[in-house]
């Protein structure tokens, strides 16, 4: 069952605005002018989707309020700066598909009372900016974006807007910030961007996937998209499968596939032996084997005490050291902080330089505890999703491979022979 | 209204109060870092965090509005964690030079860390990040090694002045407070005001201290050293000794003054009457000969420099008149020195203001019209205080003393110049008695008092109805002068102070300066004007006798060459 990528995987399909037309593109929103903004909410809600970018907030619940204000002008904007290691869905549908993302907007626009939308687009996805661009300019000459779309009185434009290469922008206050021309810092919450959002405008902001799925929902109804994955989770759901695996790629799915299935059905196995997974990306906490038959859905992940994040999948064998892992983590985390709030800025720092101790023998066995109490405040205290997620990795490698931590530290050794002992 | 649960206790606040707000109604005053009660909300230091019901992190008071029903809790083990843990990220990355700080009897972060038990360092190993000092301004030194990005310099420049001199730079672990292309606060359109230094909770910006040039000339026996001190520092430096806000301590300053081995005490007061007689005399002729109106004050160089780096082209609407600070240098090194058969080079001339950016005006290098350096070292009320406790003096018990005359002679107009409004009522009394010829009934102007941003009214001069305005704070300054730049600014005489509050709010006033402290000291000053048997310029004998044996008349050519000036214009950047 394929609700994204169902044009994508056809053979020959072109992604430009003929073959987008030949596969009945644009026909959702040709069907949601005819229906009321209300109409549209309800089969939204009906689906039951949440956004895909990894908070998994019902999508309904962000039109809905946006719909509900009554200050103008609105917005619409798509959060297209894919950033979080090993996540690259967003990608494939921009670069292959980007009509169904135009289209996605500018129902959500007509839905709302948007006029104008903008696609905030990671700064390094050359290709898909291109591609992109030349959609837009497409929908343009067909009048599906402009003034009067379809002799109706509606008008919508979409602008794009290049990222600089900085991970906290993909949080949506902080995209609000840079899209605005600001430093990219996360905004204190509430108030929520769809009440106070782009210009402290009205502002509805999906990510790539999730707008994807709306096209289908106008066309087959919210119901026919509930009736996919679970109860729990519905529809499908984009996985990034990389790391140590054999068939690595982008799958979409039913919510309802566990962890085992996606890795030995379209990872093809592991290469060597399973050492442990990261779900949702380096944001997440680790898994290990004897979780392998959770469900790959938001409600799940959470209870076997991760999360999903964007889907995400890493797969690390046994040939990886833990601790390095732990190490490549805190680097990242370091140089993405936006540096505002002063546990995320501080913290991550310490962590880094706490993990280039370890790893160069230096340890020190009351390193353990201090990064434990530090990733509890981190989670407690810090003003974004970054900053509370970032020791989530480091937090989960602590307690489930104590026995590979201690002997980095105590005996100053690494088995593997990576960290540079 | 809205009822929630503060602590175990109810409590009820209206719409829209912040956690951090209604605590502090329950006198629980939550530790803090970045929440500054003049400044916008930027919840950033998360020191201020407190556990709310159904919330599932901690959550920052400052920045969090109150909720029916909510349930808060402000003190508990995991809140005491979390406040510990941040002071101690922070102090891994903070300097370990406290004994030598200049905020070491003052700084925030390490108030906080004492407070909050911080007694041990856990993140031994930290590398700390080195950047130079930005020492180019003569005012003002950065030593970004002692930020802690609160961002507290950044809004009151940008929120309260107006200004943007500084701004965040860089990302993550690197981010820095920066000049535009780190040219330097010299180099950029820093007004030198010094509200930053107020609103800065650690060492990280100060002033460019001059005590060791001071005690050089009080103990050079070549030296005829002279000390000015202005009317906001008698309000104020009682603090610097425990003494609670609005203490009015003029005749033990004087005392303490002495003691450290000025030759002469003189009151920057006498140089305020001079400018009451210069500026209201000029106003007149402005308004007689249909010269540029409005006239705009000049005695904040705060304000001066601010208007010449944002409105070059108003420069014209300035009064030429120096600031008292600067009438006064020069009338001691010219008529004093002469009265005194001291040669202007043998004297020295030190201030104590409440203002770092005295110490740019008094570099300004038309400030030379005594042939010499007319300022020669300029103290904030800071710097004076640590020297008087450097000497040993106990302050508090010392025995009264008076200025030394003739240059310690002032009236009460002298005094309130260091209020908003303070500038304007001094020179509408000396104005109207010129004008009318006849006595003020009233000489209080209630009406250009107060804390209020902008202050307007309209006074009856021999017919003339007198349209004045009154600004403090640099945004509300911009707000009066973008009338005058349009064409449209209906008043005669505007008055514009670079500080909140005027001058007894300056940048090298006693820390901690809010409002509320502001505010006494405002009341102190008006109490001391009360108190003055003289409350005039123009009656000032002393004022009387320097135009009769020297100056002849006000705005005479001796009057020009000494007492006005002209301005510069500045680039943004």
């Amino acid at each position: 069952m394929k609700v994204v990528l169902k044009n994508i995987e056809k053979r020959g399909y072109k992604g430009n605005i003929d073959s987008y037309l030949k596969e009945g593109g644009y026909n959702a929103f040709k069907k949601a002018l005819k229906m009321k903004p209300d109409q549209i909410l309800f089969e939204i809600k009906k689906s039951k989707l949440v956004g895909r970018g990894g908070a998994a907030f019902p999508t309904e619940l962000k039109w809905e309020f946006a719909k509900k204000c009554k200050e103008y002008p609105k917005y619409v904007v798509c959060n297209a700066d894919e950033g979080e290691p090993g996540t690259f869905k967003d990608r494939i549908i921009l670069e292959n598909d980007p009509h169904l993302v135009l289209e996605a907007m500018i129902i959500c626009g007509f839905t709302v009372g948007a006029e104008e939308g903008f696609i905030y687009i990671r700064g390094e996805y050359f290709k898909a900016y291109e591609i992109l661009k030349r959609a837009i300019e497409e929908a343009e000459r067909n009048n599906f974006l402009g003034k009067n779309i379809l002799g109706s009185n509606f008008s919508f434009k979409i602008t794009l807007f290049r990222g600089a290469g900085s991970y906290v922008c993909g949080e949506e206050t902080a995209l609000l910030d840079s899209l605005e021309g600001k430093k990219g810092q996360s905004r204190v919450k509430p108030p929520f961007p769809t009440f106070v959002g782009f210009k402290n405008k009205p502002t509805v902001l999906n990510n790539v996937e999730t707008f994807a799925n709306i096209p289908e929902i106008i066309l087959k109804g919210g119901d026919w998209f509930s009736q996919i994955g679970s109860p729990l989770s519905c529809g499908t759901k984009l996985y990034c499968l990389s790391g140590d695996v054999n068939r690595p790629g982008v799958y979409e799915l039913p919510a309802n596939i566990t962890l085992k299935e996606l890795i030995e059905k379209c990872g093809q196995g592991v290469r060597g032996k399973l050492k442990a997974i990261l779900p949702g990306g380096v944001s997440s906490n680790l898994l290990t084997d004897k979780e392998l038959n959770i469900t790959l859905d938001y409600p799940s992940v959470q209870k076997a005490g991760s999360m999903l994040g964007s889907g995400a999948v890493i797969i690390i064998n046994d040939s990886r050291c833990i601790v390095d892992l732990a190490k490549r983590c805190a680097e990242f985390f370091d140089y993405e902080s936006c540096g505002k709030c002063a546990p995320c800025r501080e913290g991550t720092k310490r962590t880094r330089e706490i993990f280039a101790n370890i790893t160069q023998g230096q340890g020190n066995l009351s390193d353990i505890l201090l990064l434990k109490e530090l990733q509890e405040v981190m989670y407690d205290t810090s003003r974004c999703g970054l900053g509370q997620a970032a020791l989530n990795a480091v937090r989960s490698i602590i307690e489930k491979f104590p026995g590979e931590f201690k002997e980095h530290i105590s005996k100053k050794k690494c088995k593997l022979k990576i960290c540079p002992m | 209204m809205i009822n929630l649960t503060i602590d175990g206790q109810k409590v009820r606040v209206p719409k829209e109060t912040t956690i951090f707000e209604a605590a502090k109604k329950m006198n629980i005053d939550i530790p803090h870092l970045c929440y500054h009660e003049d400044l916008s909300i930027y919840g950033a230091c998360r020191i201020c965090v407190v556990e709310i019901d159904r919330r599932p992190r901690l959550e920052p008071s400052c920045a969090t509005v109150v909720e029916e029903g909510m349930v808060v809790r402000t003190n508990t083990a995991r809140i005491r964690r979390a406040r510990k843990m941040i002071v101690e990220l922070l102090l891994a990355n903070h300097p370990e030079d406290c004994f030598t700080c200049e905020r070491s009897q003052t700084c925030e972060l390490g108030k906080l860390a004492y407070d909050l038990g911080v007694r041990e360092l856990r993140f031994k190993k930290a590398r700390k990040y080195h950047y130079e000092p930005d020492t180019t301004s003569p005012a003002i030194i950065r030593d970004p090694n002692k930020c802690i990005q609160c961002s507290r310099c950044i809004r009151v420049c940008s929120e309260i002045q107006s200004v943007g001199a500084i701004e965040f730079v860089n990302r993550g672990g690197r981010t820095q407070v920066l000049t535009f292309f780190n040219k330097g606060l010299n180099n950029v359109e820093c007004t030198t005001c010094g509200q930053c230094i107020l609103a800065c909770p650690t060492g990280a910006l100060r002033e460019r201290t001059v005590v060791d040039e001071a005690w050089e000339v009080i103990s050079n026996p070549k030296k005829f050293v002279v000390v000015q001190t202005a009317p906001a520092v008698r309000a104020a430096i009682g603090e610097e000794f425990g003494m609670p806000p609005g203490s009015l301590v003029t005749s033990k300053m004087v005392t303490a003054l002495r003691r450290l081995g000025f030759d002469r005490v003189f009151d920057t007061q006498f140089g305020a009457d001079l400018t009451i007689m210069e500026e209201a005399h000029e106003l007149i002729e402005r308004i007689k000969n249909k010269g540029t109106l409005p006239m705009v004050t000049s005695c904040s160089p705060g304000w001066i420099k601010y208007i010449e780096h944002f409105f070059p082209e108003c420069l014209e609407y300035l009064s030429t008149c120096k600031s008292p600070q600067q009438m006064f240098g020069p009338i001691a090194k010219t008529y004093y020195a002469q009265k005194a058969g001291i040669k202007p080079q043998d004297m020295c001339v030190v201030s104590i203001m409440p203002c770092v950016a005295k110490k740019f005006e008094a570099q300004r290098p038309e400030m030379k019209a005594s042939g010499v350096q007319d300022v020669d070292v300029v103290l904030t009320t800071r710097e004076a205080a640590r020297m008087i406790k450097e000497a040993g003096i106990d302050f508090v018990n010392l025995p009264n003393e008076d200025f030394d005359k003739p240059l310690g002679i002032s009236s009460g107009a002298g005094v309130i110049f260091g209020a908003t409004g303070g500038v304007m009522e001094a020179a509408l009394r000396t104005a109207y008695e010129i004008v009318t010829g006849r006595t003020l009934p009233r000489i209080e102007f209630e009406e250009v008092r107060g804390m209020q941003g902008i202050k307007n009214a309209e006074i009856n001069l021999n017919g003339l109805s007198l349209k004045v305005a009154i600004a403090h704070g640099l945004s509300n300054a911009k707000v009066l002068l973008e009338e005058v730049q349009k064409g449209k600014s209906p008043y005669h005489f505007i008055e514009i102070m670079a500080c909140p509050g005027g001058c007894l709010g300056g940048g090298g006033q006693p820390m901690p300066t809010n409002l509320e402290i502001r505010k006494a000291r405002a009341k102190s000053l008006y109490q001391e004007d009360k108190n003055k048997p003289i409350r005039k310029s123009h009656q000032n004998p002393a004022i009387i006798t320097l135009y009769k044996e020297f100056l002849g008349k006000p705005l005479s050519e001796k009057a020009h060459k000494l007492l006005h000036t002209s301005y510069t214009k500045r680039n943004r950047y």
